[in-house]
């Protein structure tokens, strides 16, 4: 099985560059605005979509995802609704790979099978499930795969060696390597360690390796672009996209373009970068 | 919803941490780890004779224990019926039942070399019992706890202060237990390599829920030997009240293979089990929230609803998955108590036996207003009085002396 990321990964290693993951939460700050930023986000330099999906207890997450999460659910977002999204997305572009990022239970709750039935056919190419570590495959993992959805995990500094293995064995897509032991949107990123942290995990796998967690600027974007596969950048879209709103947190008319602005910023970072010999 | 029912009730949980489909390890890869390093050391804690012996010490000389079990003549006289006993977990220093798991886990904690531990708090009971052992060991100690909780807990919030904690105020989502709890989760992920979450409840990911009923059940334990004692034979009832449910595991796991002994959980049904309230077994249903698998009160999206119950350490839209899975094979029985019916019961305990209750405790003793008097005299029923009710002293004061107006 081959899906949209794959795809978006050898095309860029033909390319010689690095992809630009760019995440935003679904129906941030309301559903049709949502639509509307993530339509604008290839166009501005993004190569692979996440998607947040609204959960009310983000665990892994800083004030700002929290925030947006909130944001989204006054505003009337559900499961449903973010693959309806996906599905409007796809009218248009069939190539952009997305990836749906969140929190178990709102899938648990919709149901498994049904979850990935829907998703698979609203476009959807990937899960990273934030609270699904290996020991529970079973519950998602294996079944997503199944249906031909790449599965994302998360590596982080406190997977050790000794656990990489079991952390990679059903991994598909992409590796996720969270730069920092931390919430979204906390610290900034060492180069230096992620640059060993990456050739770490390249030991185990021949999967692609991008790194996310503290990445704001376009030159932190180009530094880790420069040692990993891909750079994901999510606080700093949200937080561009939070101060463009109103008082009462309704979108304005900067908001596309507030993200969409950074977004070219970052991607052009991206690309400057001269990736390392792989 | 059927489950098979088990040979025995006490052998959960399996290896990966499930009683039955609830429990589990619903954690971020950080986190994974960790638990995984603390299971083992508490595996290798649980078999060493020494920490044992240690753990014995403290819990005689500075918990207090044994708790006494303590007839209560007066409440028995007035509701006429069973005969009731006070496991009277109110007396153990600190004020309550958490002083008994967090003893446990600040020793583990120790034995593993973490000199800063966490904790969430409702009521601030656990995070008292957490200060409290933090002082005495000299170890660093964050308690988080919902703002709302803060401003009606305050007693608790200046002891823990006295103590040489740091409380945090929680301002995110609901500002409750379940936001507390997030909080710490996101502290002990930014903090992994020095910081030992110590949880409050039998809630969280595996081997959480085993671990800290395994130090609860030393409740248990002391009942049946004092009841031996002073009736010559096992009580007939249990009955406690449940947040997540650790002084009820803790007073139920001895006695959950006695099949003849009834065993009562209450949550609390807050303004009424059709309004806002915070019983997950009664209203909720499963879901996946804090590392375990189990009943939740949720929207039909997922979404996680706001409980409400008018005692702090009950406010949590979460129960322990032990309490899940005794839930579904019918082992334990789980009704509810409102906030006016605590109230009642908080005011009647204080009137005829000279103990005032904390208002989760109240919650059991509301509902012991009616199991007694359907029983007969010779009925044994124990309720763990999990915690006084100092603390609420203000809180009530204040609803009180409104009323009069």
């Amino acid at each position: 099985m081959t899906t949209r990321i794959d795809t978006r990964f050898a095309e860029l290693q033909k390319q010689g560059r690095s992809a630009f993951v760019t995440f935003l939460m679904a129906g941030d700050p309301d559903p049709a605005t949502s639509l509307a930023i993530i339509k604008a986000l290839p166009q501005a330099g993004s190569d692979v979509i996440e998607i947040g999906m609204p959960f009310t207890d983000p665990m892994a997450d800083g004030p700002a995802i929290q925030a947006a999460g909130l944001r989204a659910l006054k505003a009337g977002m559900t499961l449903k609704k973010t693959l309806d999204l996906v599905r409007a997305f796809r009218k248009d572009d069939d190539t952009t790979p997305i990836v749906l990022m969140g929190y178990y239970n709102p899938i648990y709750i919709y149901g498994v099978a049904r979850f990935l039935v829907d998703a698979k056919q609203a476009g959807v190419d990937g899960l990273i499930i934030v609270d699904l570590p290996p020991e529970e495959d079973d519950e998602l993992c294996i079944p997503a795969m199944q249906a031909g959805l790449n599965f994302i995990r998360l590596a982080t500094p406190t997977t050790d060696d000794k656990r990489l293995p079991a952390v990679l064995a059903n991994t598909s897509g992409f590796v996720y390597y969270v730069s920092i032991t931390g919430i979204t949107g906390a610290a900034a990123a060492n180069a230096t360690q992620v640059t060993d942290a990456v050739a770490r995990i390249k030991r185990h796998t021949q999967l692609p390796v991008c790194v996310g967690f503290g990445i704001r600027t376009p030159d932190t974007a180009r530094d880790i672009a420069r040692v990993a596969n891909g750079a994901v950048v999510g606080t700093a879209l949200v937080d561009a996209l939070a101060k463009s709103l109103d008082a009462d947190g309704k979108a304005t008319g900067k908001t596309v373009a507030a993200v969409a602005d950074l977004t070219a910023a970052l991607a052009q970072g991206v690309r400057g970068a001269v990736q390392a010999a792989e | 919803m059927s489950s098979a029912l088990p040979n025995s009730f006490r052998s959960g949980p399996d290896e990966r941490g499930h009683f039955g489909m609830f429990g589990g390890r619903f954690v971020a890869e950080t986190l994974m780890p960790l638990i995984l390093d603390l299971e083992k050391a508490y595996a290798e804690a649980k078999a060493d004779p020494a920490f044992q012996r240690e753990m014995n010490g403290y819990l005689k000389d500075y918990v207090g224990r044994p708790s006494p079990l303590y007839f209560a003549e007066r409440l028995t006289e007035h509701l006429g019926g069973a005969k009731i006993y006070l496991k009277r977990e109110e007396l153990n220093h600190t004020g309550s039942h958490k002083v008994n798991n967090v003893l446990g886990q600040i020793m583990v904690a120790r034995r593993i070399g973490k000199k800063r531990i966490i904790a969430e708090t409702g009521a601030g009971q656990h995070g008292v019992a957490t200060a409290t052992l933090c002082a005495r060991f000299g170890l660093d100690c964050v308690v988080y706890m919902g703002a709302v909780d803060v401003a009606r807990q305050e007693p608790n919030v200046i002891r823990m202060e006295m103590l040489g904690a740091k409380v945090v105020p929680v301002q995110s989502g609901t500002r409750t237990l379940k936001d507390a709890m997030n909080e710490a989760l996101r502290d002990w992920v930014t903090n992994v390599h020095d910081t030992f979450y110590c949880i409050g409840t039998v809630a969280g990911p595996h081997p959480y829920p085993m671990m800290v009923r395994d130090f609860q059940s030393i409740i248990g334990v002391e009942t049946r030997a004092q009841m031996m004692e002073a009736e010559g034979r096992l009580p007939d009832s249990l009955i406690a009240c449940i947040g997540g449910g650790s002084n009820a595991m803790g007073l139920f796991h001895p006695f959950l293979d006695d099949a003849g002994i009834e065993i009562f959980g209450v949550e609390a049904a807050g303004h009424g089990l059709d309004k806002l309230h915070a019983a997950s077994l009664t209203g909720g249903r499963p879901g996946v929230l804090h590392g375990n698998r189990t009943y939740l009160l949720m929207d039909e999206d997922g979404q996680i609803q706001d409980a409400h119950s008018i005692s702090a350490g009950l406010d949590y839209p979460g129960i322990g998955p032990e309490h899940s899975w005794l839930h579904e094979t019918g082992r334990v029985k789980y009704i509810s108590a409102t906030d006016e019916e605590a109230l009642a019961a908080f005011q009647l305990l204080s009137r005829l036996e000279g103990i005032i209750p904390a208002l989760e405790s109240a919650h059991a003793i509301a509902r012991v207003i009616d199991l007694a008097p359907a029983r007969a005299s010779d009925h044994l029923m124990v309720v763990n009085l999990s915690g006084r009710g100092d603390k609420d002293v203000p809180q009530v004061g204040d609803i009180l002396k409104g009323r009069k107006k």
